[in-house]
């Protein structure tokens, strides 16, 4: 159960319609089955009335968004940003990807968001789903009516949220959390444990059931260049075909180095892969060793702040280090 | 119709197995997959396969011809394989007929080999359903998932599997598995009927049972081309063709020359409307924003598929796209919006 009420964020944004402030709201918008939600732009207080929603499914971060309907109206665009979605948008403001005075950020806390995949692996017709007391009440189509404490259903980053503390805002509903001591490391230093060959393996079998799609990046707050090289035809790296194993792994090896320093671990990539890749980790191994290697890092804490890897200085290490691994200086 | 039991479909599958290769759904972590059957193997009790079957006949890549050059001299080499004999085991209704859409695109003049020969050298062993999911809407474009298609229809009960062959080829397979199979009595009708009657009791109180495509099909283009609906549900589209990759019926595809350093792969994959290098020609895309290229895939399904093609939708109701979409965006979002208030 989410503590802000669809009702309250409501309120709030017809206000922000009626007084002039805003002309156009990212929000969520219902689908058939409570769980198919889906990003959406609304243009007025109607609009949102009639297909807003707000349950433990809005897992989708519209920071990115951002970068296109600033650019589409003379006023603000009304935005709601969870804890982790301000990172991005305090990384995107940094990257000066939109103009900070086109945004009116409303911060919503957040008591995580369910997967609704693991709702689809748990039953085999599910028709809807509530917030009730107690979790979150299923309707499905052989199994009756379930109730299931909110825990089972979190998604994989939100078990390991890394903070419950907006980093931005203009205003914030309710109250705002603290930055958490998560266990998302975990994971990492279980791969780093791993010899070279396990690794090798464990990745091979991640990635091969990769279908080039390109979602991850597609959804990637990180990922805003206009004309990535992987769709540039013109480029010779352009491939629409997983045409080899090793290829993907290029694909995402290069990506991961791409957004190095700059990904904030929101976990989009992880939410959007169809074929249920955990992208993410790729990523938080870049961060845990930017993070060992120069020290504690944030990208998104603050607007403006330089990820160390974009300084050179003496004291780095030398790539070869960085090559043998992280583990061995942890 | 013959049948075996259940506790013996190993041996069924060992048999099938002995004359071809055989394809069945089995459980990976990510989901149903069809793979290759060997010894062990076991069936997956998954609804469907998280990719379709099309892979099969249309693979994602394939290598179309090799070019080796050598000073002036271009020699082109022939990469094709006579297929060999194969069987998919446990095809969904919805993906049966996805066939027949790909049939008509690739086996209409000038006819594509290369499907044609996986095509042929392919024997379908659909299965009924009988949990169908809340994503399923067959039943939308005439699929009867009680009933499938295919050169043998099964249907399995708790204890008891049917085997009901429909075309040649399928009886020429329950043939040499006699030895292994049993005859079915009146009283076996009589059980794959009750079977039938779950299924469609199940079918009809799905939620998407009411749904309804008449407002869609041929020559229907003016109607919808210009509909604002297409703003809104377009409006969060990723443009990632994962909805295309997925689907069973999508089929277009680029052809791509790859360079080795002395020659070149040709080889064809999978494009997607979705993308934005889809049709590129020297004058550019003809789909300038994310809104055409996203009309474009639901059109094609809805109405230009079916102006070409007797009125047949090239959607199949799998489902697929339901929950696979990275933003929960979909042909039956699509088919409300546009079909107004009929289709609440
Ligand atoms: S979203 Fe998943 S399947 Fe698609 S390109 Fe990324 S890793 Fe591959
Ligand atoms: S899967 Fe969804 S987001 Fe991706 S291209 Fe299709 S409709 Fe757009
Ligand atoms: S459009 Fe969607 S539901 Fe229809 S056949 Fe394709 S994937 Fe299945
Ligand atoms: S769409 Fe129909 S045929 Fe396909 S899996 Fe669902 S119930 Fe079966």
């Amino acid at each position: 159960m989410q503590e802000i009420t669809r009702e309250a964020i409501l309120a709030r944004a017809a206000e922000l319609f009626r007084d002039g402030t805003v002309d156009r709201a990212l929000g969520w918008r219902a689908g058939e089955f409570d769980y198919d939600v889906t990003p959406g732009v609304f243009t007025s207080a109607e609009e949102l009335e009639n297909g807003f929603v707000w349950n433990d499914f809005c897992g989708a971060n519209f920071s990115k968004y951002l970068i296109r309907e600033t650019g589409l109206t003379e006023k603000k665009v009304l935005v709601f940003l969870k804890p982790c979605d301000t990172y991005s948008f305090n990384q995107l403001l940094t990257e000066h990807r939109f103009a900070r005075e086109k945004v009116y950020a409303v911060g919503v806390p957040c008591a995580g968001m369910a997967d609704p995949r693991l709702l689809r692996e748990r039953f085999d017709g599910v028709t809807a789903a509530e917030s009730a007391e107690g979790g979150v009440l299923v309707h499905t189509l052989y199994d009756g009516d379930v109730t299931l404490p909110q825990e089972e259903l979190l998604a994989d980053r939100c078990r390991n949220c890394k903070s419950r503390k907006h980093v931005a805002y203009d205003e914030l509903l309710g109250s705002d959390g603290e930055v958490l001591d998560s266990h998302r490391f975990d994971e990492v230093e279980r791969l780093e444990r791993m010899t070279p060959d396990e690794r090798f393996a464990f990745w091979q079998n991640e990635l091969s059931r990769c279908i080039r799609c390109n979602a991850c990046r597609d959804v990637c707050p990180a990922c805003t260049c206009e004309k990535c090289v992987f769709d540039n035809p013109a480029s010779g790296a352009a491939n629409k075909a997983p045409s080899s194993s090793f290829e993907e792994q290029m694909f995402h090896i290069i990506r991961a180095f791409h957004v190095a320093g700059r990904c904030t671990d929101c976990g989009e990539c992880s939410r959007v892969c169809p074929q249920h890749i955990p992208l993410h980790l790729l990523n938080r191994k870049f961060i845990r060793d930017i993070d060992r290697f120069y020290g504690e890092y944030q990208a998104g804490a603050e607007v403006g702040s330089r990820a160390p890897i974009v300084d050179y200085t003496e004291g780095d290490i030398e790539p070869g280090q960085a090559v043998e691994g992280g583990a061995r200086h942890a | 119709m013959r049948k075996i039991a259940v506790s013996r479909i190993q041996e069924l599958f060992a048999a099938i197995a002995a004359g071809q290769t055989l394809y069945l759904p089995v459980d990976t972590k990510a989901g149903a997959k069809f793979e290759q059957w060997e010894s062990g193997k076991q069936l997956s009790s998954a609804l469907n396969t998280v990719r379709s079957a099309k892979d099969f006949f249309f693979p994602q890549t394939e290598n179309l011809m090799d070019f080796r050059v050598e000073g002036k001299k271009i020699e082109i080499i022939d990469t094709r394989r006579e297929s060999e004999d194969f069987v998919l085991f446990g095809v969904r209704a919805c993906d049966v007929r996805s066939f027949t859409v790909l049939d008509r695109v690739f086996l209409a003049e000038p006819v594509d080999t290369y499907y044609k020969n996986r095509r042929e050298h392919g024997l379908i062993m659909s299965m009924s359903c009988t949990r169908p999911a809340e994503t399923c809407f067959c039943g939308t474009f005439g699929i009867d998932a009680a009933e499938p298609e295919g050169d043998v229809v099964c249907h399995m009960t708790a204890d008891t599997l049917y085997l009901d062959a429909k075309t040649e080829k399928g009886s020429a397979l329950l043939e040499g598995l006699s030895a292994l199979t049993e005859d079915c009595a009146a009283e076996d009708e009589a059980a794959v009927e009750r079977h039938r009657e779950l299924s469609h009791e199940r079918l009809s109180k799905l939620p998407l049972a009411s749904l309804s495509a008449d407002r869609f099909g041929a020559d229907k283009t003016d109607e919808f081309f210009n509909d604002p609906a297409w703003k809104s549900l377009s409006e969060a589209c990723l443009g990632c063709g994962t909805c295309t990759f997925v689907c069973p019926t999508c089929q277009c595809y680029d052809i791509q020359d790859f360079d080795t350093g002395h020659g070149v792969k040709r080889f064809r994959c999978w494009d997607s409307c979705m993308y934005s290098d889809f049709t590129k020609m020297s004058a550019g895309q003809p789909r300038l924003t994310q809104l055409e290229r996203f009309r474009q895939r639901f059109m094609h399904k809805l109405v230009y598929y079916p102006t070409n093609n007797d009125g047949l939708f090239s959607c199949v109701g799998c489902g697929r796209c339901l929950s696979k979409c990275p933003i929960q965006m979909n042909i039956v979002k699509v088919m409300k919006q546009l079909g107004g208030k009929q289709n609440d």
